[in-house]
């Protein structure tokens, strides 16, 4: 405060040339930036998920159906999701990777339930630009480690669906789900 | 010689004189537009792109009347236009394959553009308009091709906004406001629409301030020479004729393909309705983008990716102080010269790479090319502009002609 006090003495004086209008002018200037600004934030917010689009965010399926070594792909809040009923072979494969080998390392532990080791939940977006990747099908090519592959840009995921090749960054995204029974999953 | 004047005279001159709209058409593009009398006909393209905008549009407003954008029914309702709405094939062709036909004009342009150094003093600020207009283009045109809602509309727009997602934090936040969900669906479509009907006007608008840039300091030509006014001749009748002809002739190669084969530039996976759980086994873009898409991935990291290709358009707005030759025309500019026709080479590999797998050959190439591309303008621009010895300038264009002996 005693900083300020000399100012006020030169504001009345006008000796540094700044006038009350001045200080009106900049003020009403500055509040009708603000207020503009601050009218661009419905503008920019309304192109965000809208309320009806949130609410679709839960999707349940029964597992039961899902053989060995066989997947299904559905849509949870518009992205395809992946669950894969991994074999022994696959799951140890997954386990037995050192950590050292991984682009983004995580434990197969930490990416399924305990409990339901064999039940994969993935997001089936790949992490690069967002493809789907190939490899739900026996048939479809897996790549290089036995998951997944994304046509795209050649990423390559293995049994855990975490990167192993490829211009990916980052491991396939394990969306949230609970076992509501043992034979179906919510996810969301 | 009568100095009544006419009615319609009068009336003409009555309302010029409170919105002198016919001077300044006539200043812009007409007799009072100086020109220089040696423009070639690469000089045809920037009127042939202002032709193809408005094509776009026309063309456009009225497909806007019988589309509908909703994830349900886009599909269907392009199909409808083909095959039920009056002409609607003939429509949608001339707009979809004017996409086309507008970006190998404005390439050319650029092209042209390039090589007579166009972009060097006093012309920067129309360059970078230019460069507006090219990123502006490019937006309309990706926001366009998701419309019909195919399988390479959805994989387009997924891959494109996923760009985003390389922006460390805030990426995911990013594309998700994008999208306006949690993937490309109807919220991204309606959006997608609303902007493609913008964005072309805000194209015109800078095409208004590029000719304005244009007229400040005039034409340049192929000598890339300051002119003296015995060296310019009216716009019009000389170039509004010269363009008309320029005009027929382009007609009739977009016409060729709109008529005898209006898909040769298309995906046919596009034909096949967007489906959210299946990514078609090649993803590639229209050929205009093939080879930024060729850049973004022969980088095998996603941020560097992303940058590259961005960088590879945004490298254009310093190009005029990345080329240190304070001679225009690569005509008289013999290293450069050939080094431009290197790169225009360059680029036509690079888009070859974008529509092959990126693997083996197609990926070496696409990294070399990349390579050069950057090479070109960051490294030889330069370098040549201080090492290279140019050819002696004419003292202005008429002067060989006329006084040949000197």
């Amino acid at each position: 405060m005693a900083n300020t006090a000399p100012a006020h003495t030169a504001h009345a004086d006008g000796a540094d040339g700044e006038t009350r209008r001045d200080f009106l002018l900049n003020t009403t200037v500055a509040a009708g930036a603000v207020g503009g600004a601050l009218m661009v934030w419905p503008l920019i917010h309304s192109m965000n998920p809208a309320a009806d689009t949130l609410s679709m965010s839960t999707t349940e399926v029964n597992t039961s159906g899902i053989a060995e070594g066989m997947g299904i792909t559905f849509l949870w809040r518009g992205k395809p999701v992946f669950a894969r009923h991994r074999t022994k072979a696959e799951i140890e494969e997954a386990r037995k990777v050192p950590m050292g080998e991984l682009k983004d390392p995580q434990k197969d532990e930490a990416r399924v339930q305990k409990g339901h080791e064999e039940l994969l939940v993935l997001v089936g977006v790949c992490t690069h630009l967002g493809c789907v990747p190939l490899g739900q099908k026996v048939t479809e090519p897996r790549g290089e480690f036995g998951g997944y592959f994304c046509p795209c840009h050649g990423s390559m995921y293995d049994t855990s669906g975490r990167i192993r090749k490829g211009p990916a960054p980052t491991n396939l995204e394990v969306p949230p789900y609970t076992f509501l029974s043992d034979t179906t999953v919510r996810v969301g | 010689m009568s100095t009544e004047k006419s009615t319609a005279r009068k009336i003409f001159e009555w309302h010029e004189q409170r919105l002198p709209i016919v001077s300044f058409i006539d200043h812009a593009v007409g007799s009072q537009y100086p020109a220089p009398r040696n423009l070639n006909y690469f000089w045809n393209f920037g009127s042939l792109a202002g032709f193809m905008l408005v094509t776009m549009i026309l063309t456009g407003v009225f497909l806007a009347m019988n589309y509908t954008p909703h994830e349900s029914m886009a599909f269907d309702s392009v199909e409808r236009i083909m095959r039920d709405v009056n002409y609607g094939w003939l429509i949608r062709y001339m707009h979809f394959n004017g996409a086309s036909f507008f970006f190998i004009a404005v390439y050319i342009h650029i092209f042209r553009g390039l090589y007579y150094g166009s972009y060097k003093a006093p012309r920067e600020v129309l360059w970078w308009i230019g460069i507006l207009i090219l990123l502006a283009m490019m937006a309309t045109a990706f926001l366009g091709y998701v419309l019909p809602w195919g399988q390479m509309s959805f994989s387009g727009a997924t891959v494109i906004t996923n760009l985003f997602s390389a922006i460390p934090v805030v990426g995911n936040t990013i594309v998700t406001l994008l999208w306006g969900g949690f993937a490309v669906a109807n919220p991204t479509l309606n959006r997608f629409f609303s902007l493609h009907y913008l964005l072309p006007f805000v194209i015109v608008g800078l095409v208004f301030l590029h000719i304005w840039a244009l007229h400040i300091p005039g034409s340049n030509n192929p000598l890339g020479i300051e002119l003296t006014a015995k060296d310019k001749i009216p716009f019009h009748p000389y170039y509004t004729v010269k363009d008309a002809f320029g005009v027929g002739v382009f007609l009739l190669f977009y016409f060729g393909i709109v008529f005898y084969a209006p898909n040769l530039l298309g995906d046919v996976t596009n034909y096949m309705k967007a489906n959210p759980l299946t990514t078609p086994p090649n993803v590639v873009p229209e050929w205009y983008f093939l080879p930024y898409y060729a850049i973004l991935r022969s980088i095998p990291n996603k941020l560097l990716g992303v940058i590259a290709m961005f960088g590879s358009l945004l490298i254009l707005f310093v190009v005029p102080w990345l080329d240190t030759s304070r001679i225009r025309s690569a005509v008289f500019r013999p290293v450069y010269k050939a080094f431009f026709w290197v790169f225009v080479v360059d680029c036509l590999v690079l888009g070859y790479c974008g529509s092959q797998h990126p693997e083996g050959l197609p990926l070496i190439l696409s990294r070399v090319g990349t390579a050069w591309y950057f090479l070109h303008f960051l490294i030889l621009m330069p370098v040549i502009g201080w090492l290279e010895t140019p050819k002696p300038l004419p003292a202005s264009i008429s002067e060989p002609v006329l006084n040949p002996a000197e």
